[in-house]
């Protein structure tokens, strides 16, 4: 299994289910609309990139024990309130924006086919995050979600594509939170998030 | 007496039929998202390219088209094409007419870099309802991955314009 890439996939399906988490309840109607769609495209990508790893996508998805998911701790975190939400968002997208480009010149056709499709769609999750960028920058508030959660979004990256981002996002480089290891949170959400397929008999369909 | 074996013309005469499941007024055919069709002894082999990754019609399109294929009597094989292959320039000159018929904005042409946030400010896009060009964004998304809402100055409707992918 190519570790890389279910680290993509694991990413975009728990990050895209802490995104829909904010459906029914954000600050604004219209932010209501943007999370549900950002989630609904980031689980889309999920099962595209599982696609390119089995034939069967939900297994791979949510039958996995906790331990063997390969989500980077940024994803999982369970956030409460808007200014790390957006913070996260802006991070994510930015470090997103590094390895799907990586992956654009891969040598294999469809992992390359499959990230230049997946590009067209995040430009519109980089605008979101860059218009409540700009509007948020000089927040105290923000600022201190951005500090908080950048060791976490270093992890996101291989070591080697680092750089680039903390160029990116003019912070210094410090210790990443590795992937690999999960936060208390995953075990709470690994719960809802396959609730549904444990408690169905063998063989059911939808 | 056997039926006449199925022809590359009529399967896409079925698909013509067959309506986008969130957009009705628009086929799969007016999408351009049916690339290929090829035809060989009674099996039909259908390339589909999905407009958004994370569209909830996937599914129920690829079902479609098996159907229609099975309907001709033919063994459908439906191909999920999951790369760049599909853009909005992809949906037809009928297409278009259709969504702005219905209250759409087509999309505007794709460029060669991914879409930005100064081209969805400032490139013309025109209100479906009363034609001014006097319209802003509202949201960036909309009801379905693949729109955004906008704003008609002009008419004062809320509009939806469909993105540029």
């Amino acid at each position: 299994m190519n570790e890389r890439l279910l680290g993509l996939a694991d990413d975009e399906l728990v990050i895209g289910w802490r995104d829909s988490e904010w459906t029914g309840i954000a600050p604004v109607l219209e932010e209501d609309v943007a999370f549900s769609s950002i989630a609904q495209n980031e689980i889309g990508h999920a099962r595209a990139v599982y696609r390119l790893l089995t034939d069967d996508p939900d297994a791979l998805a949510f039958d996995r024990p906790l331990e063997e998911y390969r989500c980077a701790p940024l994803a999982e975190l369970r956030l409460l309130d808007w200014a790390h939400t957006i913070a996260r968002r802006w991070l994510y997208e930015e470090a997103d924006r590094i390895r799907i480009e990586a992956l654009m010149r891969d040598a294999d056709p469809a992992v390359a086919g499959l990230a230049a499709k997946i590009d067209r769609e995040e430009a519109y999750h980089r605008m979101h995050a860059e218009l409540w960028h700009a509007r948020l920058r000089d927040e105290p508030r923000f600022r201190e979600a951005v500090r908080e959660l950048w060791p976490y979004a270093l992890g996101v990256l291989p070591p080697e594509q680092r750089a680039e981002l903390a160029a990116r996002v003019e912070l210094g480089e410090v210790p990443a939170v590795e992937r690999g290891t999960h936060t208390d949170e995953l075990a709470e959400l690994w719960e809802e998030m396959t609730s549904v397929r444990r408690s169905a008999p063998a063989g059911a369909r939808w | 007496m056997t039926a006449p074996p199925v022809t590359e013309s009529a399967v896409w005469a079925a698909f013509a039929e067959i309506p986008d499941p969130e957009i009705p007024v628009v086929s799969l055919v007016d999408l351009g998202v049916i690339r290929s069709v090829d035809v060989s002894d009674g099996h039909v082999r259908v390339e589909f390219t999905p407009t958004f990754l994370g569209c909830p019609a996937l599914e129920a399109m690829t079902r479609a088209l098996e159907e229609a294929v099975s309907s001709l009597g033919a063994e459908p094989e439906v191909e999920v094409i999951a790369d760049d292959s599909w853009s909005t320039d992809r949906i037809t000159a009928v297409g278009r007419e259709k969504l702005r018929a219905a209250g759409f904005a087509p999309p505007a042409p794709r460029e060669a870099s991914a879409p930005n946030l100064v081209q969805l400010r400032t490139a013309v896009f025109r209100c479906p309802y009363c034609g001014s060009t006097d319209t802003r964004l509202e949201n960036i998304f909309g009801p379905t991955p693949c729109r955004s809402l906008r704003y008609c100055e002009s008419c004062r409707q809320p509009f939806e314009q469909f993105k540029t992918i």
